[in-house]
């Protein structure tokens, strides 16, 4: 079952054609990995699931991205209560300068959709679910600057958990991390897909191969294949993304 | 003369040149203090000026500057936040913020006896405030504005990016994320803008001028449509203006005025770094 359904949507920077007229599902709890070159426009395509390039001024898109259905470029659309549905992981970890807690929590509080004793409630299931609630709950109100790279970033999903997301998106969420703490990324990915749909960008083939469901490949702002991971990765139909798969362009 | 040399006599001059600009400050405090610190007591401080004012204290004086300035401070705060605020998060680059910038730096250009005329033909007789505390203090909060809008302004786009955009992705809308993750980290530049700005007004005498300040006025103001005496204006008066003035108080008056606008500027920086400590990215 597709969450969203991408139809021949283009992206623009002022005149620049940074995607063109893109087609592609997005499978409801799966992985959906973006593969390609820096500038091919994987990130650009990301962060207009969540239309945060809409904080870019001389942007423009055309085209449709149905979500449930429901285009989420219509203008009755409201951006605040989309990104709350399609939450964010970024590059770098990234927590706010407060304290473990209060990091999980601003979501649930800008939202107002916790009272004070669920909020406790929320801040410990997202933690769980992130994998990091045995590691931080003697210490929630420290600075969630006294975590390492690794724990910041799970705190980072916890975080986008917290809102109750029915999309996550990763944008190379695993980059700056050492190969241990980046397993464990990749592990708990696996994990919030039984419950979440994730699309995740990243620059490392063997991370998309070992952690998504389906692949796309992305070359100059363009779709040049989209296949279920495996067969993308063995037996790719296009001599440009064997090419790259491979190493030898890119 | 070799390169090492030339470096070493630049490194020189630089360094006794930027030595010297402290003497005068230094010089200034010292001379001051030395003259006015054996009329300072408490008695001094708090009683009106009497016998024509070559007696007594500066009381009503002191206690109209600190009403001013607390006003200049209600009244520069809100409004040069709130426009900082709209430059730095929600103005684009059009036409009309183009003219808002070029007008708050042409504010800070402005004399400030060009503010005490526009406070005498707007508030004072305009709006029939007369020569009131209100009068002055809204001339002092609007001369004070720019300094407090452009550091402001600074304060907040020196915020990360990153915490607007996380905020934003989380589902907050643009006035929760400066409210919560822009503000916060921002006071503490605000604080010292606010405070150096107001630093600057209790010291001003001309925009006091025309505005509120009486010449003498031995009772203390009821209410803010009353005139009142000030410290900056005063001491213009006692210096200029009485014949026979005793020194010790005209300088005892300058060093009050001074330690004023010193310790509010002294209390900016710890201000500053204190919170400053706090922040961690």
């Amino acid at each position: 079952m597709n969450k969203i359904e991408v139809r021949n949507f283009s992206f623009f920077y002022g005149d620049f054609r940074a995607l063109k007229n893109l087609n592609l599902p997005i499978r409801k709890n799966k992985i959906t990995a973006l593969i390609g070159p820096s500038g091919c426009g994987k990130s650009t395509f990301l962060r207009s699931l969540n239309r945060m390039n809409d904080t870019i001024s001389g942007t423009r898109a055309e085209g449709e991205m149905l979500m449930d259905g429901k285009n989420i470029y219509d203008p009755d659309v409201d951006v605040v209560e989309l990104r709350q549905r399609v939450g964010m992981v970024f590059q770098r970890p990234n927590p706010f300068p407060q304290s473990i807690f209060d990091n999980v929590a601003f979501g649930p509080r800008v939202l107002s959709t916790a009272s004070n004793g669920d909020l406790d409630q929320i801040v410990q299931e997202s933690l769980e679910r992130a994998a990091l609630w045995n590691d931080v709950k003697h210490r929630l109100t420290d600075s969630a600057f006294a975590l390492n790279p690794g724990q910041q970033q799970r705190l980072c999903i916890a975080r986008a958990i917290a809102v109750k997301p029915e999309v996550i998106l990763m944008d190379e969420p695993a980059s700056a991390l050492d190969p241990v703490a980046t397993l464990k990324i990749e592990e708990l990915m696996r994990v919030l897909a039984v419950d979440y749909t994730i699309v995740v960008v990243t620059h490392n083939m063997q991370q998309a191969a070992r952690v998504s469901h389906f692949t796309g490949f992305f070359w100059l702002g363009e779709l040049v294949e989209f296949g279920v991971t495996s067969d993308l990765f063995s037996n790719p139909q296009k001599e440009l993304t064997e090419s790259y798969i491979t190493g030898r362009r890119g | 003369m070799t390169r090492q040399q030339s470096h070493k006599l630049a490194k020189m001059l630089i360094t006794v040149i930027s030595a010297l600009v402290v003497v005068p400050i230094v010089f200034v405090i010292l001379f001051v203090f030395y003259h006015g610190v054996s009329a300072l007591s408490w008695e001094f401080l708090t009683a009106p000026p009497t016998n024509g004012m070559t007696e007594g204290g500066i009381g009503p004086a002191l206690l109209g500057t600190v009403i001013l300035t607390f006003l200049t401070a209600i009244v520069a705060m809100p409004f040069g936040v709130a426009a900082a605020i709209y430059l730095a998060e929600y103005a684009g680059d059009n036409r009309l913020t183009r003219w808002v910038r070029l007008a708050i730096v042409n504010l800070a250009g402005i004399p400030s006896v060009v503010y005490g005329l526009f406070g005498l033909g707007v508030f004072v007789l305009f709006f029939g405030f007369g020569t009131s505390i209100i009068a002055g203090g809204l001339t002092l909060g609007i001369m004070t504005l720019p300094v407090v809008i452009s550091t402001s302004e600074e304060a907040i786009l020196s915020v990360p990016q990153h915490f607007r955009t996380v905020s934003l992705s989380l589902g907050a809308t643009q006035w929760q994320t400066i409210r919560h993750q822009v503000l916060p980290h921002a006071l503490p530049g605000i604080l010292t803008g606010v405070i150096l700005g107001l630093g600057r007004a209790a010291g001003e005498t001309a925009p006091i001028l025309f505005t509120v300040a009486a010449f003498y006025l031995p009772e203390l103001p009821k209410s803010i449509f009353d005139q009142t005496m000030a410290l900056p204006y005063h001491l213009y008066v006692i210096a200029t203006q009485v014949p026979g003035m005793p020194l010790e108080i005209q300088y005892g008056t300058a060093l009050v005025l001074l330690l004023i606008v010193l310790s509010l500027t002294l209390v900016a920086t710890p201000v500053r770094t204190s919170m400053r400590r706090r922040r961690e990215w």
